[in-house]
């Protein structure tokens, strides 16, 4: 028996969905060790801690909340700590986080500051004995590792949307906890800029519109735009060829060196399918291609492709969804 | 500024993949490796702000066997003015022990800013940059798609899911690298021939226990091969009805 400590991760004051998903990842892992507790740190601004119900749904036997007026913004060295503490006094088996930009961050930190093995971006585990076996995509996707992490604690993070949020019914007992001071220099917020409204982030899209060089020219985005606008909530992509010319910002950017999806339906526009874009979506579900050239590479890994001007065929298939889509 | 940079010496990441006798790595016969892809954006960066102040020391360090050599040798090639080589059999996929090794080598080193990439194209897990700060005890951005250095302080933006936050700390400080911030240059002759003479010092790196070993590697599966529809807007009633009946996405 063995419990697990899951980073319930949140911004504005919201839990976000992976923070959902770690729990789920944690209840898993407390189960296979022998069914232990899966004890959730909800860690945030004033008044965070009305969240708590939520983590107890979804399997945390026990939600740590920690209410900080410095956790409007992502104080990276005191959440550190925090967690680093929680586990030296909690004894854990092991800490869980999400691969996401803060748990990206803080893995790292709190597997440091432990001096605790740590593995990240995993998709599923197992436990034996001693050791736990991770999956890892390594290579930026192109090869899947099998990692063993022995000792304990250790850190684990998980990747977006490898885990679904299930419900499971815990008592989710609130506790309350201080935030720790972080020691020495720290890194400071001095402003957030929030991204386009209304589109959901890459990492958690289902449908994403991605556009290559294809489109010729900046303007020209506006055709994804209005294809993204035509399915519903969809996000919009782009090629490293266009977030280096500043067609898009580079957040946009799928690839091995920009985001990596794994959306239920990629439709990539004018993208020619090099090895490095394809790194970061050829795990969609389905993937569609339209591209003038019919020797394109992004044709091989396309369920659906279309030889053509992507400027006559984005405006009439975004037609054609809208019509099909009517009554949504 | 003094500058360090720690870089790994990976496959190319156009290779070709197959799995090595032992089910649990890549066979590396064949494959060209070069500096990892985000590290030599780092190389670039540290170049670039050193050129900006008019002066400094950018010094590349690389932890593994001694064909890490070659890629210290070519970021020297590219203005790195010396290099250090951590001895080891291999870099163990295990990033808190390499962070130790980095961390013992940077101590006392009186950097002012050392850099590293965003992650590694092999482990793709973005351990050690971060791990190393901790454990020299300075301030660590990570992910940085902007930086700069301005009066004793670091600058930099980093991506979230659907934002973006402007951060600063003092230096000495550590920064991991990510896309947009600079593309590495190509060493021109004359750095080639000047990187020769450069300085590369070889010692043996200090691991300590390794916690995490690779049990396993497989290629991911093949995609079924694609199907063209058809040309231009004649093909579209057809996709919009397999996205309807086959893919369930409208
Ligand atoms: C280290 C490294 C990392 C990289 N990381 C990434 C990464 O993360 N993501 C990434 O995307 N790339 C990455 N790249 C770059 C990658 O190699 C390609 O250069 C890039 O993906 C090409 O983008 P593109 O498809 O938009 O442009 P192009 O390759 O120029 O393709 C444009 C396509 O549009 C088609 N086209 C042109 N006009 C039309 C039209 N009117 N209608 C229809 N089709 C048209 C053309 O036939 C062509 O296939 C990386 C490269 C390196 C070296
Ligand atoms: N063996 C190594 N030698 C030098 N630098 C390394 C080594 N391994 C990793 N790094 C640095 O740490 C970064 C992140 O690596 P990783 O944590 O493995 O993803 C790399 O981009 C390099 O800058």
């Amino acid at each position: 028996m063995a419990n697990v400590l899951v980073f319930a991760e949140t911004r504005n004051g919201e839990v976000r969905k992976i923070g959902l998903e770690v729990v789920t990842a944690g209840r898993k892992l407390a189960d296979a060790s022998g069914g232990g507790e899966v004890h959730a740190l909800l860690a945030g601004p004033v008044g965070i801690g009305s969240h708590a119900a939520v983590l107890g749904a979804h399997g945390a036997d026990v939600v740590i909340v920690v209410e900080s007026a410095d956790y409007t913004q992502f104080a990276r060295e005191s959440l550190a700590a925090t967690v680093a503490d929680r586990v030296r006094a909690g004894g854990y088996r092991a800490v869980l986080l999400g691969f996401s930009a803060q748990g990206r961050d803080l893995g790292p930190r709190v597997a440091a500051r432990l001096d605790a093995p740590i593995t990240t971006d995993v998709t599923d585990f197992s436990v034996s004995g001693d050791s736990i076996s991770v999956k890892h995509p390594g290579y930026a996707n192109k090869v899947n590792m099998t990692l063993v992490i022995t000792g304990s604690p250790v850190v684990i993070s998980v990747r977006p949307a490898a885990f679904t949020a299930t419900e499971s019914p815990k008592a989710g007992r609130v506790e309350t906890a201080q935030a720790a001071a972080p020691t020495g220099a720290t890194v400071k917020v001095t402003e957030v800029k929030e991204g386009a409204k209304g589109r959901p982030d890459l990492g958690e899209a289902s449908i994403i519109i991605s556009g290559g060089r294809g489109l010729k020219a900046a303007e020209n985005f506006k055709l994804i735009e209005d294809l993204a606008d035509a399915f519903g909530n969809a996000a919009v992509g782009a090629t490293r060829a266009v977030t280096d010319d500043g067609w898009r910002p580079h957040s946009d950017q799928i690839g091995q060196t920009g985001r990596q999806v794994s959306p239920q339906l990629y439709v990539a526009v004018g993208i020619s399918g090099a090895i490095q874009h394809l790194a970061g979506m050829r795990s969609s579900r389905t993937i569609v291609a339209i591209n003038k050239d019919k020797e394109a590479p992004i044709f091989k890994v396309a369920d659906y492709g279309i030889v053509g001007d992507v400027l006559e065929v984005i405006p009439a298939l975004t037609a054609a969804v809208t019509e099909a889509r009517k009554g949504h | 500024m003094k500058i360090a940079v720690c870089i790994k010496r990976t496959p190319d990441s156009e290779s070709r993949f197959k799995i090595a006798a032992s089910g649990a790595a890549i066979d590396e016969t064949g494959l060209k490796f070069d500096i990892d892809d985000f590290a030599g954006y780092a190389v670039e960066a540290a170049l670039q702000l050193n050129e900006k102040a008019g002066g400094g020391e950018t010094v590349v360090i690389a932890l593994g066997p001694d064909n890490v050599q070659e890629s210290l040798r070519k970021a020297m090639s590219m203005g790195a003015d010396r290099a250090v080589h951590l001895k080891a059999d291999a870099s163990p996929p295990d990033g808190i022990a390499v962070a130790k090794a980095l961390a013992a080598e940077l101590k006392g080193g009186g950097y002012d800013l050392v850099l590293f990439g965003k992650h590694a194209f092999d482990t793709s897990a973005g351990v050690v940059g971060t791990a190393t700060a901790e454990l020299l005890g300075v301030p660590c951005v990570t992910a940085a798609s902007q930086l700069s250095v301005v009066g004793g302080k670091v600058i930099a933006r980093r991506e979230l899911e659907g934002a973006a936050e402007m951060v600063e700390c003092p230096l000495p400080a550590v920064v991991t690298i990510d896309e947009g911030v600079a593309r590495p240059r190509y060493p021109s002759l004359k750095g080639i021939m000047a990187a020769k003479k450069k300085p590369l010092e070889s010692k043996s790196a200090q691991l300590g226990p390794i916690r995490v070993t690779a049990s396993k590697a497989e290629l991911p599966p093949d995609r079924p091969a694609g199907r063209i529809l058809g040309e231009g807007i004649a093909a579209i009633p057809e996709l919009v009805r397999l996205l309807q009946t086959e893919a369930k996405v409208i």
